[in-house]
């Protein structure tokens, strides 16, 4: 089964940390992405941008409608997502408890619904 | 044989196994789809063939595998039926496949292998709500209907319904899977599974007259599943803890009521009454459990069940031994509930003040406002010290807060009581 793993974290986190302790949180991030290529569980993962450069767009009664900023615009914004391809719920929360974005944000575990081809 | 006399017979027989085999039925269909709901349904329509089919032809040699058989081809039809395209043609064959593997071998005994467990680990998965763990193993393993789940739980049936519902939709979509968890993961997995035993356990308590039907039978249940999991998991020394509590408990049900139906508080009970072959049972859990090295929350809760039974050998409960038990479920759970047995305990040993002082630390404690225990044990103790007004305010809220009727008109009396000593110490 696909999970997608959702990295949420306080993005003002990142700016308070010196240059050598965000060279290791980088560093960690490798480590775990690393770790999901080994196993054979990764199909897809990425970073995001701060919510600074965030547009949020919605179409209704035929307008569109175009805002500045993220949606909705809480204290956690979501950071960074892995895609994997595991047996089940509980390989899918061993990983996300590796995350290094767990220990310091969330990271929520939300199934993929299949599709069928 | 009659018709009437296969009808019987069939019912008797399905009937049996239903109580016998049902969650090993739906642990097994179900393993491979984690569609707990379409075991669920499929099982019911085999039990439906059963009572049908079983008065004409007798019933099978191996009836367990008769209904595993006709609920998989149940299973199967559904599926054909709800899907299309080449996965589901896929699945279908890997159903197919394993349907024709047993088929053949139905007629001989193949044993069922037993799951439970792992359906068990399944439903008090950290992904389902704690709250619906307990009545959704009830409904699984034990084919309990929702209504009568509902009525036990003081919810709605509707609300229960759709959250079991719900809980089975979560197991399927989000993948939970059967299974028992790693060494290192058991302890705090089997917790939850425990818990929402004892969960059903308690529930079932609260009516201790037995006058609710939905209710009476919830701590058998309860029994069952905690005797299923001793049974599955030897070694685990929670599990034997859990078992004896529940025994120990049980044991004094009919000793909590007098002939009037009126409530009976432990100190007052008859040990006479109690069941001290159960007691036995009990007692011999505990000192398994103890030999395994591993001490818990059950093993501690079981323990001071002992210490109380003590006085079924020496008159008087073991009351050093039960301040010390408190002390380690204490340090254990920090549960504000367990402070308040703990004053009471200390209050036999040390008097009501020293009580008091200790329920001090835990008085704050917001949860405790709507917890009628803590009035009930704060209106006593008060009483004891000499503080009417505060304790007759303290009974007037307990007494609002409880809803078993006995219980109330005990509190009451208590209540009553307190007043009329006042009364005559005036007069006098």
């Amino acid at each position: 089964m696909q999970y997608l793993l959702m990295l949420y974290s306080d993005e003002s986190g990142w700016s308070k940390m010196s240059p050598a302790e965000q060279e290791q949180a980088m560093g960690a991030y490798h480590a775990y992405t690393e770790a999901l290529n080994k196993a054979g569980v990764l199909a897809a993962s990425n970073r995001l941008r701060p919510i600074s450069t965030a547009t949020t767009v919605r179409v209704a009664n035929g307008k569109t409608q175009v805002l500045n900023g993220p949606y909705p615009d809480t204290k956690e914004q979501l950071g960074g997502f892995y895609l994997i391809d595991v047996p089940d719920l509980d390989a899918a929360i061993s990983w996300a408890a590796r995350c290094p974005g767990a220990s310091h944000g969330i990271v929520e575990v939300r199934p993929i619904w299949p599709t069928q081809t | 044989m009659s018709s009437r006399e296969g009808d019987v017979q069939a019912r008797n027989t399905a009937g049996a196994v239903a109580r016998r085999s049902y969650g090993k039925l739906v642990a097994f269909l179900a393993a491979r789809t984690r569609d707990v709901a379409a075991a669920e349904d499929a099982l019911s329509e085999a039990f439906a063939s059963a009572l049908a089919n079983w008065p004409l032809t007798g019933c099978p040699s191996n009836p367990e595998a008769w209904l595993l058989t006709v609920a998989r081809r149940k299973v199967i039809d559904v599926a054909r039926r709800r899907r299309s395209g080449e996965i589901a043609a896929a699945q279908l064959q890997v159903l197919a496949e394993e349907l024709g593997a047993t088929a053949t071998d139905v007629a001989k005994d193949i044993e069922v292998p037993d799951q439970r467990l792992a359906l068990m680990f399944a439903c008090a998965h950290p992904a389902i709500d704690a709250g619906i763990r307990a009545p959704l193993i009830l409904q699984v393993v034990l084919g309990l209907d929702a209504s009568m789940i509902a009525s036990a739980f003081l919810m709605s049936p509707t609300t229960m319904g759709q959250r079991l519902v719900r809980a089975k939709d979560k197991i399927r979509q989000a993948g939970i899977p059967f299974r028992i968890p790693e060494r290192e993961e058991l302890p705090s997995r089997l917790g939850a599974v425990l818990d929402a035993i004892y969960a059903a356990f308690a529930e079932g308590w609260a009516d201790p007259g037995g006058t609710d039907v939905a209710r009476r039978d919830l701590p058998e249940e309860a029994l069952f599943l905690g005797r299923l999991v001793t049974e599955l998991l030897p070694e685990e020394p929670e599990a034997l803890g859990l078992l004896a509590l529940m025994l120990h408990a049980e044991a004094r049900r009919r000793a909590r009521r007098n002939a009037q139906g009126e409530y009976v508080p432990l100190a007052e009970q008859d040990p006479a009454l109690w069941d001290s072959q159960m007691i036995d049972v009990a007692e011999a859990l505990l000192l398994r459990a103890s030999a395994l090295g591993s001490i818990g929350r059950y093993q501690l809760e079981g323990a001071l069940q002992s210490a109380h039974v003590y006085r079924r050998r020496t008159g008087h409960a073991n009351w050093t031994a039960v301040v010390q038990l408190y002390d380690a479920l204490w340090a254990l759970s920090g549960s504000p509930v367990v402070a308040i047995n703990r004053a009471l305990a200390i209050a036999e040993t040390e008097g009501a003040g020293a009580a008091l002082c200790a329920m001090q630390d835990v008085a704050a404690d917001v949860r405790l406002n709507e917890y009628q225990p803590y009035w009930a044990a704060r209106a006593e103790l008060m009483a004891k010290t000499g503080a009417y007004s505060e304790a007759r305010r303290a009974y007037e809220i307990a007494i609002g807060l409880e809803r078993d009727p006995a219980v109330r008109r005990f509190l009451q009396r208590r209540q009553l009581a307190l007043a009329l000593s006042r009364l005559q110490s005036d007069i006098i």
